[in-house]
């Protein structure tokens, strides 16, 4: 611990405004800025936003009022519903990777010589950026060259254009978002299948508790932090799917691989059109 | 430990064991090995269509140089760290002070504070794109590395507080009491009292945040454009549309844009999972 300052002498004049109140105000001098930074960017834009989805605006000019008209059309957009299929395919498919990244970590939790490597290289994909995930799966994909391709010639499949193909491409992305958000899964299993009591192990051991069975029952209990943890990541990593559609696809082919906040992306900033209005409706309704 | 030990496995099970794991870990980067394998090979071999078959020669050098020497790739990388360090920095020291607050006072507001916090860590980032371009835009920060790194600290700030806050609830509040009998300023409590044991949780905050940070793509293509102050996530997009299908040198750039937060991972390894797996054990 660090050293403490030498106390000030008690004083024997009447303690000053600023020494009665002090417990009082300190936390507020202490949250002011964050605060203030917070309030800004954050909670704020946030009203805006939705003041905004009521407006027919193309950023530069006037902006005018439609009401709801901006939710109406959204109502008949087929973009839309296709977004929000995808959508829904997402939150669905990337909850796959808490099983995943548990089956990793089962495989992983021993102790031979050099397997804190080994689970630091299985870690390895969660830190590269999306946006090199997103490069190194869409060569993978490539029909004339890629990985993919190659290994299914092997077994005597056609090429495939995954991130060509309509009824592929969401999936094809999904497969790379999950490359790594396993790999966060696996670390958290890790770390939970550590702390598990030892005890209740050798007490499940004695009653012939094997495998499948003591994994249920026994292990799968005690990680319970480490799966809500997972499920929350994960559910929150299948709604950041923007950086990978943008890199691998664009939304194509024929906007098919788009999810919402991609569409509202395009819809508001991109050479479609700046209409601010209509992408801050849908970014309101997909929350 | 689950599963039972290998060590008190038969022995042919532990060989099959010790051999499965580096061909399961083969098989696991094979996207990015395939990537590393690209960016060393020459021009030639993309000509040829030899994309599989061994390089004619290891050009890994020259390609790496090119991307140096040649291509805007530096400068994407260094606006990368003149906007990840600042936030890392600003977003740390906001946390440790609404940490501190709301972590060691108490009053009315503090836990509706705090969900304010919590919560607008979950509010989905394309709720915020229009009115913080627009925001950016009227403060004539519209791509800038201010702007971006502005935004950052002030998001990132929900999910820090939510960090240093449950920190240092389970710091001993004694060594506080102990402290304010003692007569010291609250100010100093903080600075001399908490802080020194704070250096656990910020060391574990910065790495996560620098990763976060580096690896931002949304905000860098809303709030910037161009060479001048587009982040080295952003910068590969243009990277590879001016070398379009010269693959071993999108290749390299690609490795180059990944390396930093990679190489602070491994530095950093122990902080780094400490922080990502806040909660996993109770």
């Amino acid at each position: 611990m660090a050293p403490l300052p030498p106390s000030t002498a008690p004083r024997a004049a009447p303690r000053s405004w600023w020494r009665r109140n002090q417990i009082a105000i300190t936390p507020w001098l202490f949250l002011a800025p964050g605060i203030l930074f917070f309030a800004i960017y954050v909670l704020i834009p946030v009203f805006q936003s939705f003041n905004v989805s009521l407006y027919d605006w193309d950023g530069l000019g006037a902006a005018e009022y439609v009401g709801l008209r901006n939710y109406e059309e959204m109502y008949w957009d087929d973009a839309f519903y296709t977004s929000l299929r995808n959508n829904l395919i997402w939150l669905v498919l990337y909850l796959l990777a808490i099983p995943a990244g548990l089956a990793i970590a089962l495989f992983l939790n021993q102790t031979v010589t050099g397997i804190r490597i080994y689970k630091s290289l299985f870690f390895f994909p969660f830190v590269i950026s999306q946006v090199v995930v997103g490069l190194v799966f869409s060569w993978f994909y490539d029909p004339s060259f890629g990985l993919l391709n190659v290994m299914l010639g092997w077994v005597g499949l056609g090429p495939v254009n995954v991130l060509g193909d309509e009824s592929y491409v969401t999936y094809g992305i999904i497969a790379a978002g999950l490359w790594p958000q396993t790999a966060y899964c696996m670390i958290l299993y890790l770390t939970g299948l550590n702390a598990v009591d030892p005890e209740q192990i050798e007490a499940g051991r004695l009653d012939n508790a094997k495998g499948f069975r003591m994994l249920w029952h026994i292990i799968l209990p005690q990680l319970r932090p480490a799966t809500f943890i997972a499920f929350v990541v994960t559910i929150i990593g299948a709604l950041r799917s923007f950086d990978l559609i943008s890199i691998m696809t664009a939304g194509g082919p024929f906007g098919q691989s788009r999810v919402l906040s991609f569409y509202m992306f395009e819809v508001a900033l991109s050479e479609y059109g700046f209409r601010m209005g209509y992408g801050a409706a849908i970014a309101w309704c997909c929350s | 430990m689950y599963p039972a030990p290998i060590e008190r496995a038969s022995r042919p099970v532990q060989f099959a064991y010790q051999a499965l794991i580096p061909m399961a870990l083969v098989l696991w980067l094979l996207p990015l090995i395939a990537v590393a394998v690209f960016s060393i090979r020459p021009d030639a071999d993309f000509a040829n269509a030899n994309y599989w078959g061994w390089p004619s020669s290891f050009e890994g050098i020259t390609n790496y140089s090119k991307v140096f020497l040649e291509s805007d790739m530096p400068r994407y990388l260094w606006n990368s760290v003149l906007i990840t360090v600042p936030t890392v920095i600003g977003a740390v020291a906001l946390s440790c002070m609404t940490g501190f607050a709301l972590g060691i006072y108490k009053f009315k507001a503090n836990l509706w504070i705090f969900f304010l916090f919590v919560a607008g860590n979950f509010v989905p980032f394309q709720i915020l794109m229009v009115p913080v371009r627009d925001l950016t835009l009227d403060l004539g920060l519209y791509n800038t590395k201010t702007g971006l790194v502005l935004f950052h600290i002030a998001f990132q700030t929900g999910f820090c507080t939510l960090f240093m806050r449950n920190f240092i609830r389970a710091l001993p509040y004694e060594l506080i009491e102990a402290a304010r009998v003692e007569g010291v300023a609250e100010w100093r409590i903080f600075w001399f009292v908490v802080l020194p044991l704070m250096k656990p949780a910020i060391a574990a905050l910065a790495v996560l945040i620098f990763t976060f940070i580096w690896n931002d793509y949304f905000w860098a293509v809303v709030l910037t454009q161009g060479a001048e102050s587009q982040p080295v996530t952003a910068g590969i997009t243009s990277f590879n549309a001016q070398y379009r299908a010269a693959y071993h040198l999108m290749s390299a750039g690609s490795i180059v844009a990944a390396l930093p937060p990679v190489a602070m991972f491994f530095l950093m390894q122990r902080h780094f999972i400490a922080g990502l797996t806040l909660g996993a054990v109770k």
